[in-house]
């Protein structure tokens, strides 16, 4: 069923007694070309790229609990390419490029919202750190603005800019940088997904992965074993305990980022902005709840909640840049399972075992990276070669040393980055 | 979350930083080898339930180690770091 805004109008006088589920609900059969382990955003984003791009059909996604219900529900929405190191910022660019053709190409609307995105300074050498980040992004193809003091007022008059601690002395604006509706993505991915033939089978948790000879043959679940000709892992939060199915220890530390949301408000913030000097981030969404987190709880956890000193920090940022959020009621909290690497960079990249394939360690950079993980995981999965904007986020980088990717140059600790 | 310092008892987790899992403790010979340092400083068995990791407690410049539930955030136990396990 093709959505439009006809559509819409027809439905709506007749009572809506035509809408369909938007994806079946098949019985897993018991083998495929390629089984997809993890029904969050990257999973389903694979699989629609293996349909669409390489013509791969007899692909199953498995899924533990519901689609989407992972990370990609749990997330603070933000889309943007500002990343500095060569291997990430020509990946984050292409997944840009895929995001703003989504809605059009998934005949779905995913709520893509291009506000703007801006990284405040503080300090003169912030202001030189972010006029070389500017610098790469323009190099990468895409868009970077330095705001001076009085550029930032203008977009953002609500902020402190005179505390006197740190005072607001300017910022980096990414106009394409913005938002999108979380849940939609991987609806919209997984309807498309479905419509090209690919079974998504819910309910269905893998409980092993069989190997013979160093080959993966399939993978065994609480719906019975299902053989494969290839296994893709697509689990992040819960790569460890996936990847220990097949012998294997992963570079990866389990960490929780916690997210917060408002009361709705009245429109007030247009962009997504960023703290420079405390881990606080915000933008709000269109049902009007300010939408703002901070840093790691800096412990391995995988409670999927986090703990008070880190809630405490994030709103002592908040009150610090924008002291008007503090007449805002806090409506909910959560966190999100991070698979924090000890370079802060993510791998998509084959497994010792043959047949069996990665895609994993997104640190808290995965809902962005949903379109152009999904493209070069299903290139790496059809064609057996990494794909050209994902060729650096290799597994063997920590073990020799070479092409590690540390945005931040934090080191070698996992929750750091 | 509150940790036991082996000398202060009882405290606050903001008094602490925590620094991984309690392997950093075993630190590899230097010619242990690629994989053996591999292991060391990124591999990790990152278990849903009880792991040991390695903190510090601030005030009194304490290394302990903790045995703790990633998944309900209990602490069964812990020790100063210089304690090996009996």
């Amino acid at each position: 069923m093709r959505y439009s805004g006809l559509r819409i109008l027809a439905e709506g006088v007749t009572g809506n007694r035509g809408w369909r589920p938007v994806w079946r609900d098949p019985e897993p059969k018991p083998a495929y070309d390629i089984v997809i382990i993890g029904g969050g955003g990257h999973g389903l984003a694979t699989a629609f790229y293996l349909a669409r791009e390489h013509g791969l059909t007899n692909v199953a996604v498995l899924e533990k609990g519901y689609l989407g219900g992972g990370n990609v529900g749990r997330n603070t929405t933000i889309v943007r390419a500002n990343y500095f190191l060569p291997g990430n910022s020509e990946f984050y660019s292409h997944s840009l490029k895929l995001w703003e053709g989504l809605e059009a190409e998934l005949n779905y609307n995913v709520m893509h919202s291009q506000r703007g995105l801006i990284n405040l300074f503080h300090s003169d050498g912030q202001r030189d750190a972010f006029v070389r980040r500017g610098n790469a992004m323009a190099i990468q193809g895409d868009d970077a603005i330095l705001l001076d003091r009085d550029g930032v007022r203008r977009h953002l008059p609500y902020l402190d800019f005179d505390n006197p601690r740190f005072p607001v002395h300017g910022g980096l604006l990414h106009p394409r940088g913005g938002t999108a509706r979380h849940d939609a993505v991987a609806w919209g991915y997984a309807r498309g997904a479905d419509a090209r033939g690919v079974d998504l089978i819910q309910n269905c948790e893998v409980t092993g992965i069989d190997i013979e000879n160093g080959r993966v043959t399939g993978v065994r679940t609480t719906r019975g074993a299902i053989m494969a000709k290839k296994v893709g892992i697509v689990v992040a939060g819960r790569s460890g305990q996936v990847a220990a199915m097949a012998g294997m220890r992963l570079p990866i530390e389990s960490h929780i980022l916690q997210a917060f949301v408002t009361e709705g408000l009245k429109p007030m913030i247009d962009h997504v902005v960023s703290f420079g000097m405390g881990h606080f981030y915000i933008s709000q969404s269109d049902k009007g709840g300010l939408v703002f987190g901070g840093d790691l709880d800096f412990y391995a956890s995988y409670a999927a909640r986090g703990n008070l000193p880190m809630k405490e920090h994030v709103m002592e940022a908040a009150m610090t840049l924008m002291p008007a959020i503090g007449k805002a009621k806090v409506l909910r909290s959560w966190g999100g399972i991070m698979d924090m690497t000890p370079d802060g960079s993510p791998i998509i990249d084959r497994s010792p075992v043959e047949g069996l394939y990665l895609n994993c360690g997104w640190c808290y950079g995965g809902f962005k990276a949903v379109p152009g993980s999904g493209y070069a995981f299903a290139h790496l999965l059809a064609l057996d070669r990494p794909h050209e904007t994902a060729a650096r986020f290799r597994l063997d980088r920590f073990r020799t040393g070479r092409g590690l990717m540390d945005e931040e140059g934090t080191g070698s600790q996992h929750n750091l980055h | 979350m509150r940790l036991t310092c082996p000398h202060c008892g009882v405290r606050d987790a903001r008094e602490f930083t925590y620094r991984g899992h309690a392997i950093a403790l075993d630190r590899p010979a230097p010619d242990a080898g690629e994989s053996a340092w591999d292991d060391y400083l990124h591999n990790r068995e990152n278990p849903a339930g009880w792991t040991e990791d390695l903190w510090y407690h601030t005030p009194c410049r304490t290394w302990l180690v903790a045995e703790r539930n990633t998944v309900t955030h209990a602490i069964r136990a812990t020790r100063a770091a210089s304690e090996r396990p009996s």
